[in-house]
């Protein structure tokens, strides 16, 4: 493995049983991925994102080949050790927020903490900082059904990074969004790749996403299509968005 | 656990009406649960005290012959009042009682009627005898209120009684009615009349003899007397143990189906939760939980109704308990011909056991009823679940 590399994909497949046949969602993926990369998996509906995505977050496991993810093989791990490489490392992001609906904002922001057995006093100052990353310490004591999209995705952002995990996982974080929330949350995130230099990988169709990321890997009927890096600075990259 | 602590009782009180519902229903169980069984126990210590002072006193020594349900042993059941408890019955901490088979005339009607001779002057009984302390020409007598109702007799009243003597030979004499009790016993009134003892022993021609020795103190040693069996309070209270067992399992079926809604109500919001709440259960998994905890956190959930049922139940069931404990709970139907000692108004008695069994149970349901829907959590497939996707 190089030095480096957060994701190290092999050769890898996934098929899902269906009936009497198997279907075959991904055929062969080789991928490294860098730390602080800010990387998309794009392509049309159907075409793996979501299958490589929850492999990488270690959420499934694959059928053939090797996804190794910070140094462990996601096939070879137990459910515990699983479930404490999620609980340490990673973060996520979905596209339909996944916010827990009868707790407050700080409640949500606070529940990685929880699992990760911080005490209150730390936990109150992580929260208040992630929420401040996100630029949403006026709505603390808010439920998410009192909050518009925009806000619901900003909490989860907030979520994902309280910890600041070495890996965030957006599947279509923009899908349920407006043009202008869209704008603002992808730029929140630059921001935290840049200044945490956390690694983010993304899986998404949306035009907007697309002109953030800093390499584009196109996937197609389970395969990668196309593996590309924008030119440019990251800065030139994200004004010409603008 | 702390953790899934925390995050339970978050999601249950986030949850509102519906948890509340649950908890009201559940804390119903605890209450009537508590209060049942208290009014079992307060009827228990109640009837067995009301035994001991009018019927039993602490324990009893019995003519060897004496059979209370077969009047025809009566003729045989007697003999002398033993020499070594002469000082304890001059001393009043021991009463001899005579009973003899006789017939009664009460307005021309003829009834047969236990006669049981009893000394004026006796304090072991809660039994007005004082009141067969009277000089009359006829025999004074008292008789129990249900008695007097059903032979028609009241206070004033004379009465024609007949018997046979130790000879066989019929005799007859006028009693009046000195005065009428009532007691919570049935067996002290129903078809008895009594008169003063030595009377009696004089009527049959059996001066100085007994049937029945009532002792005061249950706790003494007692000895074993040539022709007399000795009868312990605990021996003579067995039918009383026996009748609340009955009642107790008639109850249980009561308080069964009771807490059977209660879980109902738990299941049914457990296997909804489970459904409905998909995508929070892979949103868990992907923070982190394995399936095992979050299995661990819906028990917990389900549990915690019944912790909360617990804290609503004490707030207005010690209220209610205690107010209950106080006024006693009066029966709705007339129990004085109910066949065994009951008093018309039970006073519920709750122990630190009875409580803390209570609770245990009520948790330790609710706890299986809800672990019971949630291993389902353990199979489901987290990229599913996070779909939403019903299974
Ligand atoms: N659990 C599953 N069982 C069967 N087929 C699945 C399952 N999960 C995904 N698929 C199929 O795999 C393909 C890729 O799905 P997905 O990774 O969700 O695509 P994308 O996220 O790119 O839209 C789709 O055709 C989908 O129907
Ligand atoms: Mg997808």
């Amino acid at each position: 493995m190089e030095n480096n590399s957060i994701i190290q994909i092999k050769n890898l497949t996934k098929s899902f049983p269906t009936g009497k046949t198997n279907f075959i969602a991904l055929r062969g993926i080789d991928l490294s991925l860098g730390t602080g990369e800010f990387t998309g998996l794009i392509g049309p509906s159907g075409s793996g994102k979501t299958t490589l995505l929850n492999i990488v977050g270690s959420l499934d496991t694959p059928t053939s080949g090797e996804a190794w993810v910070l140094n462990h093989s996601i096939g070879a791990l137990s459910a515990k050790q699983a479930a404490s490489l999620r609980k340490q490392n990673l973060g996520f992001i979905f596209q339909s927020y996944n916010l827990l609906a009868v707790h407050t904002v700080f409640e949500n922001v606070e529940f990685p903490l929880l699992l990760l057995k911080y005490n209150a006093s730390e936990r109150k100052k992580m929260v208040m900082d992630a929420l401040e990353w996100v630029g949403l310490t006026g709505k603390v004591k808010s439920k998410p059904p009192q909050l518009s999209g925009g806000e619901c995705q900003r909490v989860a952002i907030a979520r994902a990074m309280v910890k600041k995990p070495s890996l965030v996982l957006a599947d279509e974080p923009t899908a349920n969004l407006d043009a202008s929330n869209s704008h603002h949350i992808l730029q929140t995130m630059v921001k935290l790749n840049e200044e945490l230099k956390t690694t983010f990988l993304f899986a998404t169709h949306d035009e907007k996403v697309i002109g953030y990321l800093r390499r584009k890997i196109y996937l197609l009927d389970g395969k990668v299509d196309k593996d590309e890096l924008t030119v440019g600075s990251k800065q030139s990259t994200v004004s010409s968005e603008k | 656990m702390k953790t899934a602590l925390k995050l339970a009782y978050r999601n249950l009180i986030g949850a509102g009406l519906r948890t509340w519902l649950n908890v009201i229903v559940l804390s119903f169980s605890f209450v009537v649960i508590i209060w049942m069984k208290g009014v079992l126990v307060g009827w228990d210590h109640q009837a067995k005290t009301d035994m001991a002072n009018w019927e039993i006193g602490g324990g009893q020594y019995w003519h060897e012959n004496y059979d209370p349900f077969d009047p025809f042993t009566f003729t045989e059941s007697h003999t002398a009042v033993p020499e070594e408890f002469k000082t304890e019955i001059a001393a009043g901490n021991m009463e001899p009682m005579l009973v003899v088979q006789g017939t009664i005339y009460p307005q021309g009607r003829m009834q047969p009627v236990i006669i049981r001779g009893i000394n004026p002057g006796q304090n072991i009984f809660k039994l007005p005898t004082q009141k067969l302390d009277t000089l009359t020409e006829a025999i004074p007598a008292i008789i129990g209120s249900v008695a007097a109702r059903n032979l028609r007799v009241q206070t004033g009243d004379y009465v024609t009684i007949r018997w046979r003597d130790t000879n066989g030979m019929f005799d007859a004499a006028e009693i009046i009615i000195t005065g009428v009790f009532s007691c919570n016993v049935p067996a002290v009134e129903a078809g008895k009349v009594y008169i003063p003892l030595e009377k009696l022993q004089s009527m049959v021609q059996l001066e100085g003899e007994a049937t029945i020795l009532t002792f005061r103190d249950s706790e003494k040693e007692r000895p074993a007397i040539e022709n007399w069996t000795l009868k312990p309070q605990s021996e003579l209270t067995k039918s009383i143990d026996e009748i609340i067992q009955t009642k107790t399992a008639g109850q249980s079926v009561f308080y069964g189906i009771l807490l059977l809604l209660a879980m109902l109500a738990i299941f049914d919001t457990q296997v909804l939760s489970i459904f409905r709440r998909q995508k929070e259960i892979g949103t868990y998994v992907a923070l982190g939980y394995t399936r095992r905890e979050v299995v661990g956190l819906f028990t917990v959930e389900g549990a915690m109704h019944s912790i909360l049922a617990a804290l609503v139940a004490a707030a207005y069931g010690i209220p209610f308990l205690a107010w209950q404990a106080k006024a006693g709970w009066t029966m709705p139907m007339d129990v004085s011909e109910y066949g065994m000692a009951v008093a018309q108004t039970l006073y519920p008695v709750y122990s630190t056991g009875l409580i803390v069994s209570t609770v245990f149970i009520v948790v330790l349901t609710t706890t299986i009823v809800s672990y019971w829907p949630s291993r389902k959590i353990a199979k489901m497939n987290p990229t599913e679940a996070l779909r939403g996707r019903l299974q």
